[in-house]
């Protein structure tokens, strides 16, 4: 991090040019603990998130590592549930979103025209929470009984009667980050709302801020959902209540309804500004103009409002009225059309373009490809007869990973690369991204290509062990997986090496981007839009 | 800190803005140690409440008094700050507006807090409860779980009457919570009342109709306090009776730690005002405590009607 702090602030002739750079960050550790800029929280929210990218991703190894063979080999049941647990918890809440939200925090107040965020000092508690909450989680492993074993979905009972002690802790923790989700996304809200530059009209925002905003307004709408869920858990498990328990009246159901109306708008909290990056790095190696950009805004919000009225197809075996399985199997069919318009909209966009192939968007291609597959598969799950079939098979598994890693992981890197430039002001090195492209498309599809069949074939998911004729593909899923995993380790050298030179980076490094972002030097200056710009 | 490295630039600025609008002022304050501290607090807080439930001999419990401790301190640090760097004129009205968007949007997220619990509540009552007497098409589920389990709302008998008792009694709508209702429903008068006489620049009246504000407040604490006694000690109404007594006590409970919230924070518009804090022109502070109170207003009467009455 020290080798940011220097090349963010090494721009003393740039940063006179612009005129507006009145304090350089501060020296010493301290500019990072009590730091109120939205570039240095955007870059702490960037390293947490990968480092806690990798600690999951350890976690996903031990879990392929296991499945390597049929047989327990390695690790007993009863830690491999902590690992999914853990591996779940910490890629949904430690990885993808603190990642989204950083690029937020890089990127939002640069493209508005912002001096920074709404609400400075918040901002810096957002980000604070999230390493006390994930090391309070990650203690929970060395706990008497061992860490959280049900599930990153955490159903009751098998987290209330049958959880171990650890649980208390583990509520605590999720109560922790949702207090930082919230504060986060109300910053993110705020600045979108009261802080874009004179001229920069709602249909006027970069689709990064647009995907973000309603992004903001998911979290604020669900996270208390998750809060008063953990809540009923822990008032089932300490004080008697029965919330869950059909013996005092509750209903273990009630908890999958109220988890996933939080859980399926998480989905989409994942996603959103996924789609924004994507809409900026397509058009940019195109050289196009985004193709339907009132659709896309439109597109957005309808997904985001939809989000609300389908969550019950995570529950389609559960004992659900008839009507129930009817209205949430079309309600989630209905998703597909705004999807589907935003793929005939990036499709559009490269049609006829000028296009060239850096890794940027070698990434937003894999993104495009791969995220449909995981939706087409979603569109099988949505299916209600059918999903008694796949329900809770690696048919799942594979459909949630291939929309979260090449989806969401994807274009986190693929916005990395794009945005390096701007960051460090130099560029990274081509020819390793084009391999850590390369590496990645082709691990990410032999981990999660054969889980759809062996998911078809009927293997639970969340199970150490399986039957003889999963072999060949649970090999070739964890091949991949190791491939994968260790790409991302050239990954972290491509970044660090960029941080430490290269070539230098011009203001807009790339021929066809557009945005206020690219109008500031690079690296940008400590302060950015000190004196709005003016948005024609 | 922050006020002091700054305030001559953000000054010039504001001078500046009259001519070119209003964006050139927004305040970013340099520095804050208090963020981390409220962090700080904030884990130890959680962490020595998770030691307290979990080993409640464990030393480490303390941790829990210690991250509270931490957080009022951080609380008054905090707001110093903003209040000084409010009152020495760094604040635009684009940072008013930014608080403003804050306030709303957390109220929004406190709304969604209690849609969870009256979520719940409704799930309950219209489909589990009937479900398990084999409403639907769950005739199986009521024969082979409890056969004897007849549905009703308040559950009075919880189908495992040997694991949760079910309370005796519910508590009667139109005696302590009509009179809280009607606590609650006059307090949001007369915060109106105050808001208008500081706009009116009325500081007297202002103090008086906030302090009774106040006191209606308190005595709505009070009755709530006397209730849950009844309900322990008379009805059998408790936590552990049944899905009632759950819903019960998470709603009104949390409504009531609110209120309390609510009641801290409006104490302290008071102390502000009784210093001399606000002008007839400026006072967000006073009007996000009015916005927290008046939903908790708003919260109050949906229990009423929908935890007590029906």
């Amino acid at each position: 991090m020290s080798d940011i702090a220097q090349s963010t602030s090494q721009s003393p002739s740039k940063s006179d040019q612009s005129g507006h750079d009145h304090h350089g960050p501060a020296k010493g550790i301290t500019r990072w603990i009590y730091t109120t800029n939205h570039k240095d929280i955007g870059t702490l929210y960037l390293w947490f998130s990968f480092i806690m990218f990798l600690t999951g991703g350890c976690m996903a190894l031990v879990i392929r590592s296991e499945l390597f063979q049929p047989g327990l080999q390695l690790v007993q049941p009863e830690f491999f549930n902590q690992m999914t647990t853990m591996h779940g918890l910490i890629m949904v809440f430690g990885a993808v979103m603190p990642a989204f939200v950083g690029l937020a925090n890089w990127m939002i107040p640069m493209m508005v025209g912002a001096p920074d965020m709404a609400l400075p000092r918040m901002n810096n508690l957002s980000f604070w929470i999230l390493p006390f909450a994930f090391a309070m989680l990650l203690s929970t492993l060395l706990m008497e009984g061992g860490g959280p074993n049900f599930g990153w979905t955490f159903y009751a009972p098998l987290s209330t009667t049958y959880a171990p002690p650890s649980v208390t802790f583990f509520i605590f923790s999720v109560h922790m980050m949702g207090i930082s989700s919230i504060m986060g996304a109300i910053n993110v809200i705020a600045t979108i709302l009261n802080m874009r530059a004179p001229g920069m009209t709602l249909m006027k925002m970069p689709l990064f801020v647009w995907t973000w905003l309603i992004t903001a307004f998911l979290l604020i709408a669900v996270m208390p959902v998750l809060a008063g869920v953990i809540t009923m858990m822990l008032m089932d498990i300490h004080f008697g209540t029965s919330f869950f328990d059909a013996g005092g009246g509750g209903d273990p159901v009630l908890f999958q309804h109220l988890f996933w109306f939080f859980g399926h708008p998480e989905v989409y909290i994942m996603i959103l500004p996924a789609f924004g990056i994507i809409s900026h790095i397509v058009p940019a190696f195109s050289r196009k103009r985004l193709f339907g950009y009132a659709s896309m805004v439109y597109a957005t919000a309808s997904i985001a409002l939809l989000s609300f009225i389908v969550w019950a197809h995570h529950m389609f075996t559960v004992g659900l009225p008839l009507a129930g399985e009817l209205f949430f199997m079309y309600s989630t069919m209905l998703i597909a059309v705004p999807t589907g318009v935003k793929v005939f909209n990036w499709v559009s966009t490269m049609f006829r373009g000028a296009m060239t192939f850096e890794t940027p968007m070698l990434f937003a291609i894999g993104f495009i490809v791969l995220f449909t597959i995981g939706g087409f598969s979603g569109l099988m799950l949505a299916i209600s007869p059918a999903d008694f079939q796949y329900h809770d098979t690696y048919f799942v598994v594979a459909h949630f990973h291939y929309v979260l890693v090449p989806g969401a992981v994807f274009s986190i890197i693929a916005g990395a690369y794009y945005w390096l430039p701007k960051w460090t002001g130099h560029m990274y090195d081509e020819c390793l991204g084009k391999w850590h492209f390369w590496l990645s498309m082709i691990g990410v599809n032999l981990t999660f290509f054969p889980m759809h069949f062996i998911g078809l074939a009927g293997m639970p998911r969340r199970i150490p062990d399986y039957a003889l004729q999963f072999a060949d593909f649970n090999m070739i899923a964890s091949i991949g997986g190791f491939l994968f995993g260790f790409s991302q380790l050239l990954f972290l050298y491509i970044v660090i090496k960029c941080i430490r030179g290269g070539k230098q980076a011009e203001a807009n490094p790339w021929e066809g981007a557009e945005g206020l972002e690219w109008e500031v030097p690079s690296p940008a200056p400590y302060h950015t839009f000190s004196t709005p710009p003016e948005v024609k | 800190m922050a006020t002091v490295s700054h305030s001559s630039d953000a000054h010039d600025s504001h001078d500046a803005n009259h001519n070119s609008g209003d964006h050139q002022s927004y305040y970013v304050p340099h520095q804050s140690h208090w963020p981390i501290v409220a962090a700080s607090g904030l884990f130890l807080l959680m962490f020595g409440t998770g030691q307290m439930i979990n080993h409640p001999d464990s030393p480490l419990r303390w941790l829990s008094v210690v991250g509270a401790l931490i957080i009022i301190w951080m609380f008054f640090g905090w707001f110093r700050n903003v209040i000084e760097e409010s009152m020495g004129g760094l604040y635009d009205e684009q940072m008013d507006r930014s608080f403003r968007w804050g306030m709303g949007w957390f109220i929004f997220s406190e709304v969604m807090f209690f849609a969870a619990f009256f979520g719940a509540l409704f799930y309950v009552r219209q489909l589990a409860v009937p479900w398990l007497a084999g409403d639907g098409s769950n005739a199986m589920t009521h024969e082979l779980l409890w056969p004897d389990f007849v549905a009703q709302w308040p559950l009075m008998t919880p189908p495992d009457t040997s694991a949760y008792s079910g309370p005796q009694q519910i508590i009667d709508p139109w005696h302590l919570p009509l009179i809280n209702t009607v606590l609650l429903v006059t307090s949001s008068v007369t915060l109106t009342f105050a808001h208008h006489a500081l706009r009116a620049n009325k500081r007297g009246a202002l103090a008086s109709w906030l302090a009774l504000t106040l006191l209606l407040g308190a005595a709505f604490l009070v009755i709530q306090a006397e209730e849950y006694v009844e309900a322990y000690t008379k009805l059998g109404l408790t936590l552990e009776s049944g899905i009632y007594g759950g819903t019960f006590f998470i709603l009104t409970g949390f409504h009531g730690l609110h209120v309390t919230m609510g009641s801290i924070i409006l104490l302290v518009m008071l102390l502000r005002i009784l210093k001399g804090h606000f002008t007839p022109q400026q006072h967000f502070g006073f009007e996000a405590a009015a916005w927290y109170w008046h939903f908790v207003d708003v919260v109050w009467l949906g229990l009423f009607l929908f935890v007590y009455v029906f």
